[in-house]
């Protein structure tokens, strides 16, 4: 293979981000755990970039690989990247004062969280089953680590252990379905794939068993039901930031990179990966909105809560049609802000310097600190669909979608959901405003407060958001369809 | 004239009130005098605002005026239009008056939590008249549904004992109707490609598919109404909600539903509601008779206020299916009326609560004797709840019943009953409450009505005897355009006929 050939500036953002963990890795070891801050800000400033850079090598049509072809730049690849890029970029902000307060100041922190954003951008762009799992496993290693981070804690350490066995699982499932459709089709390379696939009449049972495996693979990272049993433990047990970025990321990363096989390479199997995702996205929407009701913890209620979102992106996905990539991008892009302004939000909320998990001792926030309150508010009513909130129009795009290709009882499923779900985000609204409770809370730190006043002001105005939002996403989603 | 965006300004300046009152800083005592004082300047500037629509509306002009257009998701089709008709017209107008008349009533009523209450008011109302200006369907339902979280917030902080559950109810049952008529505009935006409302009227939807359309519709303009046996939210939210939360949402919330039958489901979908009509006469009737049966054996008077108006919205959707002019404008005039009687009823019980802070009607009694004014203004609103000749109330019925007469006597029978049973239950709260001994001693010290209190009763009286008077300055408004609705009506219902024979003698001749 010449250079020209390996196309290293395709991957400009990708070796930016490898380049800039490394030397920080460097600098910490040098300074010692006070540069975490430091660190943390050279890590965001990094991430920023390397988004920047990823909207810069994408080309405007078509698709440009690299390496031989196991790595693919195009449109849908940079609205993907910009989305983990960025938003690892505000989890590692808005963990610095956790970290201060916690006994996080680790250098490592920072940098772990690059190295797992390096991981999710090669996911993103994936053309081949091999790199496929490279990407995929880097930012699950950095993942499993930073879920333990508090390594003196129980729970910090057994969430950690949990998503690691249970990762190891899925991953060994996702190995097994590459290895069988690799053993069916003779090709890894999704291009290949795609176009023996297209012209074979009838696919071979043992394809059709490892394009299951694989998807359960996948399903389990972006903790679709029924492989959603390590979220709640996970986001309750992992350090708050920790949960925050869980929660954001590496869902983007994973359910792009689920969207690309199935939409690529799987594109002519539409019928028969069809069917599993509208059950797997039928199956979330429906826990994520009924388990949440009884819950106390206010970080096991986000779990829910993103089993429930994830299931509303698969409703887009299920559809099969561009117009269906295109809602899972806007519907993401909007989940991704208001799901980073929440955790802004449940990481700011401090009494006397303790973490307030608890939903009920969320009593009289709206007195104490009313502007924390207020814009939790509406991040809440967002998640619920409320419009006119920027999460209305996520699943408003979603249900286009699928109204579109006809799977009307989908929709109305999804719609009923919603529905229930949001008993459970009006009942913290009543806690926070309602009821009355005697805490004060303490004033949130001023990066939290930056991020959150961002978050805030992209779900308040809202209505202005789809217009362009949706004009990036539609000539993003063109790119997995040629022709 | 035509460049000026009146109906934006109308619907967006109460926000900018509400961002000036969110300023605000200081003591306790005067962001609450100023929240107060800036609530009331803006929603009274809106309410002079929607006066000069009023007075330049060209009354011969059946189709949309004053109409904006400006790009929303330019690659989707689906714009920011806004405009008004004769039907949205009186709506816009009954939600400005209302709002300032709403915060003058909480003027003393609310003291925790002011600024919050009337930034919240505020938003209410952008939300309330976008959701009448609104001419895209998109548009329409954001506005639509944003309504929820204001209502919400106001039941949930300002209400009474048991607003948690009210304001829970309220939201869930509301919120599920909704969201099926967005997978149906959704699917209507599918076929049309648009979500323009004067497009959409226009488009011909296959009968079989109107059907579940129109049924998606109904979820949910029935629970906003309320129709039987969907009503039970209102209940609960009225009596749990602040006065002033009560006249919103009795006054243009409910009418938020019949708006929607009119705007939408009939124009949009004319096959489907000749198909369903016999449906909603039945529950028409069924919920003016049960639940005037109902209203009768209350014992709070918001509870006996809010039946009523789960009856009365009874003769509004049985006169908008009559699909007949005295119907349908019977229907706009009886919402109008009812909006304005209703809300000055809640007002009405809001005085004696506010004095002695229960709605029990047991309670009262003899307050002819120490507060003649107020007994004054109740008996006009009851009057004009009953239907009696002279008041709103009388012609709004009278026309409902000689539409739904012309088109199905038996409904018209059931419905007039209730006409019957509402003289009975609204005669006899006012003879428990107002006539007899004034001889429990907590209310021989009430004070009658002060001068806040008589200025808000002043104008809705006015407007209850105007409309009863002379109500052709109304119809005048609606009247091209409820005659509009009915000619597009049927030539769309003949053109479904048309293309059902065509499609029969092609099949006929291809056999």
């Amino acid at each position: 293979m010449s250079f020209a050939e390996l196309n290293l500036a395709a991957a400009t953002p990708e070796i930016l981000l490898a380049i800039s963990a490394m030397a920080l890795l460097l600098l910490g070891v040098f300074l010692g755990d006070k540069s975490m801050r430091l660190i943390s800000w050279l890590a965001a400033g990094a991430l920023c970039i390397a988004a920047y850079l990823a909207v810069h090598v994408a080309p405007a049509t078509g698709a440009d690989p690299a390496f031989g072809g196991q790595f693919i730049v195009d449109g849908f690849a940079a609205f993907m990247k910009v989305l983990a890029l960025l938003a690892t970029a505000a989890a590692i902000l808005i963990s610095i004062g956790y970290a201060s307060r916690n006994d996080m100041m680790r250098f490592e922190f920072p940098i772990l969280m690059t190295i797992a954003a390096l991981g999710m951008s090669m996911m993103i762009s994936a053309n081949n089953l091999i790199s496929l799992y490279v990407g995929l496993e880097l930012q699950s290693l950095a993942l499993y680590v930073t879920a333990a981070f508090r390594r003196d804690t129980v729970r910090s350490t057994e969430a950690g252990l949990k998503y690691f066995v249970l990762g190891a699982l899925s991953s060994g499932m996702l190995l097994y379905g590459a290895s069988m459709i690799y053993g069916f089709t003779g090709s890894t390379d999704f291009t290949v794939l795609a176009k023996s696939l297209a012209s074979d009449g009838q696919p071979a049972v043992g394809l059709i068993v490892g394009l299951v495996f694989l998807s359960a693979g996948l399903a389990f990272k972006i903790s679709a039901v029924p492989f959603h049993m390590w979220t709640p433990d996970v986001y309750e047990g992992a350090p708050t930031p920790v949960t925050a970025f869980f929660a954001a990321a590496p869902k983007v990363a994973a359910l792009a990179l689920f969207t690309r096989v199935l939409i690529g390479p799987f594109g002519p199997l539409l019928l028969q990966w069809q069917q599993i995702i509208v059950v797997i996205a039928v199956l979330s929407m429906v826990l994520g909105a009924v388990a949440a009701i009884n819950q106390r913890n206010i970080k096991r209620l986000m779990a829910y809560s993103s089993i429930g979102n994830i299931g509303y992106a698969l409703v887009g996905l299920s559809a099969g049609t561009q117009l269906g990539v295109e809602s899972v991008l806007i519907f993401m892009a909007i989940y991704i802000v208001t799901t980073i302004g929440a955790f802004g939000v449940i990481l700011a909320m401090r009494r006397k310097g303790e973490m307030v998990e608890e939903i009920g001792d969320l009593a009289g926030l709206a007195k104490s600190q009313p502007l924390l309150a207020y814009s939790f508010v509406i991040f809440l009513f967002s998640m619920a669909g409320i419009p006119p909130f920027a999460g209305f129009f996520g699943k408003l795009f979603v249900f286009n979608a699928a109204i579109d290709a006809h799977l009307y009882v989908l929709a109305v499923i999804g719609v009923v959901a919603s529905v229930v779900s949001c008993f459970y985000y009006i009942r913290v609204v009543k806690v926070m405003c309602f009821d009355t409770g005697e805490g004060v809370f303490d004033r949130p730190d001023p990066t939290i407060r930056v991020v959150l006043l961002v978050c805030t002001l992209f779900v308040l105005l809202g209505v202005f958001v789809p217009g362009p939002v949706a004009e990036a996403a539609t000539s993003a989603a063109a790119s997995l369809f040629p022709g | 004239m035509t460049d000026f965006p009146i109906l934006s300004l109308t619907t967006f300046l109460p926000l900018v009130g509400a961002l000036l009152i969110l300023v605000t800083r200081g003591d306790d005592a005067f962001v609450a005098r100023s929240a107060r004082i800036l609530a009331l300047i803006t929603s009274t500037v809106v309410f002079l605002l929607s006066l000069y629509i009023w007075f330049n509306f060209d009354r011969t002009d059946p189709g949309f005026q004053f109409e904006e257009n400006a790009e929303w998701m330019p690659s989707l089709k689906i714009g920011y239009r806004m405009g008004v008709d004769g039907i949205s017209m009186t709506f816009v107008l009954l939600s400005t008056l209302l709002t300032p008349i709403c915060i003058l009533a909480s003027w003393e009523a609310i003291t925790v939590r002011v600024k919050e209450y009337m930034i919240a008011f505020l938003v209410l109302e952008t939300l309330m008249v976008g959701t009448f200006c609104a001419l895209d369907f998109l548009a329409f339902y954001v506005f639509f549904e944003g309504v929820l979280i204001p209502m919400y917030l106001i039941i949930g902080v300002w209400g009474g004992a048991r607003r948690v559950y009210s304001a829970i109810k309220f939201f869930l049952y509301t919120l599920l109707g909704s969201v099926l008529m967005l997978l149906a505009i959704l699917a209507m935006y599918n076929q049309a490609g648009t979500t323009d409302i004067p497009t959409l009227m226009q488009t011909h939807f296959d009968p079989g598919m109107q059907k579940w359309l129109w049924l998606a519709f109904l979820a949910s303009f029935a629970v906003k109404v309320p129709m039987w046996p969907v009503h039970t939210w209102l209940p609960d939210a009225h009596v749990e909600a602040p006065t002033a939360g009560s006249v919103i949402l009795a006054g243009v919330l409910l009418k938020i539903g019949g708006y929607g039958f009119l705007r939408f489901s009939l124009p949009m979908l004319p096959d489907a509601s000749v198909y369903f009509t016999p449906l909603i006469y039945t529950l028409s009737v069924v919920a003016v008779i049960y639940t005037s049966l109902v209203a009768l054996a209350q014992e709070d008077m918001k509870k006996l206020i809010a039946y009523s108006s789960v009856a009365h919205m009874g003769f509004v959707t049985a006169g908008i299916f009559s699909l007949n002019q005295q119907g349908i404008e019977g229907a706009l005039f009886q919402m109008l009326s009812h909006g304005v009687v209703s809300g000055a009823l809640f007002l009405c019980v809001g005085v004696v609560y506010d004095r002695l802070h229960t709605r029990e009607i047991g309670r009262y009694g003899g307050l002819v004797n120490n507060m003649p004014r107020y007994a004054f203004a109740f008996m006009i609103f009851t009057m004009a709840s009953v239907g009696l000749p002279g008041t709103s109330g009388f012609i709004g019925e009278f026309l409902v019943m000689v539409g739904v007469f012309k088109d199905n006597t038996w409904a018209a029978f059931f419905i007039a009953t209730g006409v019957i049973l509402g003289a009975a239950y609204m005669l006899w709260l006012y003879r428990r409450v107002i006539f007899g001994e004034l001889t429990k001693p907590d209310l021989k010290n009430f004070l009658d009505l002060s001068p806040r209190e008589i200025a808000l009763f002043v104008p809705l009286i006015a407007i209850v005897l105007w409309m009863g008077i002379y109500p052709s300055s109304f119809t005048a408004i609606f009247g091209p355009a409820v005659d509009n609705l009915i000619k597009t009506h049927q030539t769309a219902l003949l053109h479904t006929q048309q293309t059902n024979v065509a499609q029969a003698g092609a099949s006929g001749s291809g056999e």
